[in-house]
């Protein structure tokens, strides 16, 4: 195990609030929410009617060939990462194929795909089912087909931890490197889920907002108002790379991935432990790896998914793992605007992690009027400005199945 | 009966679907694997939209004798119901 330097070098996304990185961003900033109303027919029927869909379809940027062979979740992947890949400048750099691994997570896999072919298997018969569908909707078919697309030999994987895939993802993509079995990793989240099932049972969970008639005030972690996140779409990759590799091809670096910390509640299978101790201890362990301390934090991109009980549980488990030293920090949670993209989420979050310690600047919490009297952090509630000098950040995901992954960001 | 022409031009609108080759590209001698951007598992969506569209039916055994739009034409033209 090398304790070599790892750094980002290159950023992708399609989000609910921007078709890439750039506009991604800027909407971020600007505190705009991607929630709308749901239009289509089916969901007249169901209690929620929101959602926080991609803002650009991926079919106005794929070829409609390429696109026909993937599910929707494939599709919001391979964008992310041509545009990840681009802005890594390693559409024009010969990299060592065996060198180059992928790590893209998520939460679902492809749920569409499934269920149109089921609904065609019932409706039609068993020819009528897509020789495509296997290929399609396996969870680990994103990750493949972005290695198809970008030659990836080293390792191609799919970490599957519900809505921490994609920080996980990340976190094995960190392990790649240190391990010496790839010198880049293209790693992130992809999540196509806004489909009547899985609607229909994240809202028997009671997990999902109903404030149907206000979609883009919805999602307002830590507000005492709160009742339940917005599900969004999309995908979100980064380029990871050793420094060394980066520096011998003269890469731009966006910043450092210090360290990553991976742990189970083992508590309960939805719910989070209400005293938050395995959310500490992965904050502890990323910055254990990552040689980061408590006082260096000045951000945190948080879990916060706008539930009653996380969003409380989170803010305890900082302190807790942070020792109290929190005066400096501050906490967002872009969730209020993108909503929660669930495999996805880590990696749209380290994506804004990456970017707020590039431009020293963090996102707002949108829809925070009145916040929670548990909350003892302090939430940005508009875009806010960080130090100069050396910095740190955080970034947190929480997952069903008692799942916690930090990510220790250091700034370039 | 479609005719023969009907046939080519019917299955050339499906490969069209399925690979995105031009429709007039699909022609008697080209081969769906080599020339056509079909794979075998396109081939098989080729197959079923093939069947709902000319009304026959081709076995699964009969599909890799289809090598080329003309081996496929010549049997549907064979196959369609009278």
């Amino acid at each position: 195990m090398s304790s070599q330097r790892i750094v980002v070098t290159g950023l992708g996304a399609t989000s609910p609030v921007g078709g890439d990185v750039p506009t991604t961003w800027a909407a971020l900033l600007a505190g705009t929410s991607g929630a709308r109303r749901l239009t289509e027919e089916w969901a007249e029927q169901l209690p929620v009617q929101i959602a926080a869909r991609v803002a650009v379809e991926p079919l106005e940027v794929l070829e409609r060939v390429r696109a026909r062979r993937l599910d929707r979740s494939g599709q919001f992947a391979l964008i992310a990462a041509l545009e990840a890949w681009a802005d890594a400048g390693l559409d024009a750099f010969p990299t060592d194929p065996e060198r180059l691994g992928v790590a893209i997570a998520s939460g679902i896999g492809g749920v569409t795909t499934l269920l149109s072919n089921y609904d065609a298997l019932l409706e039609k018969g068993p020819r009528r089912v897509s020789p495509l569908s296997i290929p399609m909707l396996m969870p680990n078919s994103p990750a493949a087909n972005v290695g198809l697309a970008l030659g990836a030999k080293a390792g191609v994987h799919t970490p599957v931890s519900a809505c921490a895939s994609g920080n996980e993802a990340i976190a094995h993509g960190v392990d790649m490197i240190h391990l010496g079995r790839a010198d880049v990793v293209v790693v992130g989240g992809t999540e196509a889920a806004i489909h009547p099932l899985p609607m229909a049972a994240f809202a028997q969970m009671m997990a999902l907002s109903k404030r149907n008639d206000e979609p883009e005030r919805a999602s307002r972690p830590w507000d005492v108002d709160r009742d339940g996140f917005v599900l969004g779409e999309g995908a979100a990759v980064l380029v990871i790379e050793s420094a060394e590799h980066a520096t011998a091809r003269g890469a731009q670096v966006y910043a450092e991935v210090a360290g990553a910390g991976v742990t189970a509640d083992s508590h309960d299978i939805a719910q989070p432990d209400p005293a938050g101790l395995g959310a500490t201890r992965a904050i502890r362990m990323a910055l254990k790896e990552s040689g980061v301390e408590a006082r260096e934090i000045v951000h945190i991109n948080a879990h916060a998914t706008s539930t009653p009980q996380g969003d409380v549980a989170e803010c305890l488990a900082i302190t807790n793992a942070l020792d109290g030293q929190t005066n400096q920090i501050i906490t967002t949670s872009t969730k209020s605007m993108t909503g929660h993209l669930l495999g996805a989420a880590g990696a749209l979050e380290s994506v804004a992690t990456v970017l707020a310690l590039r431009d020293r600047v963090v996102p707002p919490t949108i829809n925070l009027d009145d916040p929670d009297p548990a909350v003892n952090l302090d939430i940005a509630t508009k875009q806010r400005t960080l130090p100069s000098g050396d910095i740190a950040a955080l970034n947190n995901s929480f997952g069903f199945g008692g799942h916690n992954v930090a990510i220790a960001f250091r700034s370039a | 009966m479609a005719s023969t022409e009907e046939i080519r031009s019917g299955l050339a609108d499906i490969v069209n679907e399925v690979a995105g080759i031009p429709a007039d590209e699909v022609q008697l001698d080209k081969s769906f694997i080599d020339d056509l951007d079909v794979d075998s598992l396109s081939m098989v969506e080729v197959v079923v939209a093939a069947e709902e569209t000319f009304g026959v039916k081709i076995p699964d055994d009969e599909v890799k004798n289809l090598k080329t739009v003309g081996d496929a034409v010549a049997f549907i033209e064979s196959n369609q119901a009278a």
